[in-house]
């Protein structure tokens, strides 16, 4: 599938009689300074899909969700969520930024940070009852993080932090889960949590954009992908798009050759 | 003393009364918008917005003097220290944002050029007939001496006020000291809670210029929350507890100030405020010097007392520490030999080791025991049930 094809598709999904579709990204273009930072992307994410952005360090991939929250400086294009601009459906739109750069000794407990994503159900004055805190410990509990409710955020390691960050999100009830490497740097265990939570978010019928370095991981967790290098190179299905042409496309010389290889073989002795 | 036990039991006059009630309330604002300054770390603002408002008090002054008035109106000066605490706020903002200078080096110069133009308007002003007796030098530090009931009500009422905007902002203003980004994400605007955060600044500063004075009111912003993050890691507790020191700290101020009339207010307010800090710095027990000290005392002798007894049990040499601490005890004698209480703990300790070597390699995934601080019995972290299993297991060897 080409990606014309695919942005196509997704200006079909805004038909008045269909669903809109979650993410339609067309002809975005963001620029930092000098040279953009991605050029011309489409991009459409089909309802309920789980999608994983592929591409090398520098590829765009952190601007283009910044960019889908509006903290991106877009030069061109258009972008709407569910068929709307941002603005209007922000609280359906949940973020984890790849690292959070917070203050790591503020007064906060791990709860207080996974409460701050109920901030829109708190209420004119703030308070927070005693439903807010069940609904936070719940979610902590889902990332496998309720043990540590109580202790200060800095005093966590980095995996620790991060499951915390994503709590917060899922706090959020959100309907479209924008992460940026959410299983950089977490041990096998934790990404196992952390796959099953989303998985469990996608059966809830909740979409999921995530950026993923890990190629050999890719046809397991993720059903959809999209490939870029500042431009998209290509999106679709996860076994029809994950092809070593493509591959050797985004990464170019940076992957050789024969790691594309390994990856293919692996892939084919799996299916057998 | 007498004096000031009457003012502080609001028994020395009507006035007296609403003026130690006014700087209860505007410690208490200080307490509560300083916490916000600090968690945004962004305290010295309030310095610049605070020296910035002395060419204001001066200017109004002035004017209010060329149009026949006699120029000690209180609402008429603060008015005037607002317009230029703005102004000076606003320079500060547009320094930092639009050239490549940090935000301290235009508070610095902010801070600096306000406040010289002020000691030049003062000075002005001393030559002036109706100058002398103005009384504007009360504004540097502070005085109760001669306030009128109208400025007593001033003070209390736009303290209050400080209070419930800062109560009403306190979410979004912790959302954006703690993670501007995941703030913005969630549909707050960050510049508004900024400007709305330095406009509380400003707001207690000038409200507290009379009482406290330009060159201490940041001290009353940025020592309560200081010490008050000695005593909790909640950032809801910390702004209460920021909050009571600062109302504290103004109304004993007030208080003691108003029975010995000679002390500047502002400096003994600050003065008490401090003593505060010093208090919390040693003595908080979440993370005051002296609880920090003594936990880390109690764990090493926890942990010498807990290798004495693993070396009893096995017959190994004691170390030095160890030794002094079973001594201590009543657990060894003078001759280094287990007295029958320290037998029964060798046993007792060599066991637990023993229990949580195996709950070590049966259940490596459990939080609980990854976290075992190699003190505590395996009780604490274990129930009745896995304790039973783990001895059938090492009864099985
Ligand atoms: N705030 C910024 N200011 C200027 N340039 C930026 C900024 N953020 C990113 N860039 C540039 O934009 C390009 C894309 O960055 P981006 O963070 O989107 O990459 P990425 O695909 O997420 O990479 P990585 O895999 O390393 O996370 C890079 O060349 C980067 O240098
Ligand atoms: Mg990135």
């Amino acid at each position: 599938m080409t990606a014309t094809a695919t942005a196509r598709e997704g200006v079909f999904a805004s038909d008045p009689d269909s669903r809109p579709g979650p993410l339609v990204v067309s002809g975005l273009t963001v620029s930092y300074g000098r040279a953009p930072a991605l050029i011309g992307v489409d991009l459409a994410i089909a309802p309920g899909s789980m999608t994983a952005i592929v591409g090398p360090n520098g590829a765009g991939k952190s601007t283009l969700l910044k960019a889908v929250i509006g903290v991106a400086p877009v030069v061109a294009g258009d972008i709407r969520v569910f068929g709307e601009t941002l603005a209007r459906v922000r609280d359906r739109v949940a973020y984890v930024p790849q690292r959070a750069s917070v203050d790591w000794d503020f007064p906060a407990r791990v709860i207080d940070v996974v409460t701050m994503g109920l901030y829109r159900e708190l209420g004119p004055f703030g308070f927070v009852r005693r439903r807010h805190r069940e609904a936070a410990m719940a979610h902590l509990d889902r990332v496998g993080m309720a043990d540590f409710a109580q202790r200060q955020i800095g005093q966590l390691s980095g995996g620790q932090q991060q499951r915390v960050f994503l709590a917060r999100a899922l706090a959020q009830k959100a309907d479209l889960y924008l992460l940026d490497e959410p299983l950089a740097g977490v041990d096998a265990a934790t990404e196992r949590a952390v796959v099953a939570v989303l998985h469990g978010l996608r059966a809830e019928g909740a979409c999921i954009v995530a950026v993923h370095h890990d190629l050999a991981t890719l046809r397991d967790y993720f059903d959809h992908v999209a490939l870029i290098n500042r431009r998209l190179v290509a999106q679709g299905p996860t076994a029809e798009t994950l092809t070593a042409e493509n591959l050797q496309r985004t990464y170019g010389g940076l992957l050789a050759g024969t790691q594309i290889g390994r990856i293919e073989i692996a892939y084919a002795a799996r299916e057998r | 003393m007498d004096a000031f036990l009457a003012a502080l039991t609001l028994r020395a006059g009507y006035n007296a009364a609403l003026v130690a009630i006014g700087a209860g309330l505007l410690g208490f604002a200080a307490g509560l918008v300083g916490n916000f300054l600090f968690l945004r770390k962004r305290s010295l603002v309030g310095d610049a917005i605070a020296h910035a408002t002395l060419p204001g008090v001066a200017l109004a002054f002035l004017v209010m003097v060329a149009l026949g008035g006699d120029g000690r109106n209180l609402a008429g000066l603060l008015a005037g220290s607002a317009a230029t605490a703005g102004i000076g706020l606003l320079a500060v903002d547009w320094i930092a944002r639009r050239t490549r200078l940090t935000e301290d080096a235009a508070i610095g110069a902010v801070l600096s050029a306000f406040f010289g133009f002020g000691v030049v308007l003062m000075t002005v002003i001393q030559t002036l007939p109706r100058g002398r007796q103005a009384g504007l030098e009360s504004f540097l530090l502070g005085s109760t001496a001669g306030m009128l009931y109208l400025d007593a009500l001033i003070i209390a009422g736009g303290g209050a006020l400080c209070v419930s905007l800062a109560l009403l902002l306190r979410r979004p203003m912790t959302m954006v000291s703690f993670d501007p980004g995941y703030a913005q994400s969630r549909g707050i605007d960050l510049r508004a809670i900024d400007l709305a955060m330095m406009g509380l600044v400003m707001a207690v500063t000038v409200v507290g210029l009379k009482l406290v004075g330009l060159v201490l009111i940041v001290a009353l912003l940025i020592i309560p929350p200081a010490a008050a993050r000695f005593w909790t890691d909640r950032s809801e507790r910390m702004l209460w507890i920021a909050g009571a020191i600062g109302a504290a700290s103004g109304y004993v101020g007030a208080a003691l100030s108003a029975s010995a009339p000679d002390l500047p207010t502002g400096p003994v307010i600050v003065l008490l405020c401090f003593a505060l800090f010093c208090v919390s710095l040693l003595l908080a027990p979440e993370r005051g010097l002296l609880a920090t000290a003594l936990r880390r005392r109690a764990y090493a002798r926890a942990l010498a007392r807990r290798d004495g007894l693993l070396a009893l049990a096995s017959r190994r040499n004691l170390s030095q520490t160890a030794r002094r601490v079973l001594l201590a005890d009543g657990l060894i004698g003078a001759n280094g030999a287990a007295t029958p209480s320290g037998v029964r703990e060798a046993a007792l300790a060599a066991r637990d080791e023993r229990r949580w070597e195996l709950a070590r390699t049966l259940r490596d995934a459990d939080p609980a025991i990854a976290a075992h601080d190699g003190v505590s019995p395996v009780e604490k972290a274990l129930t009745a049930d896995m304790i039973a299993e783990i001895d059938r297991r090492l009864a099985e060897g």
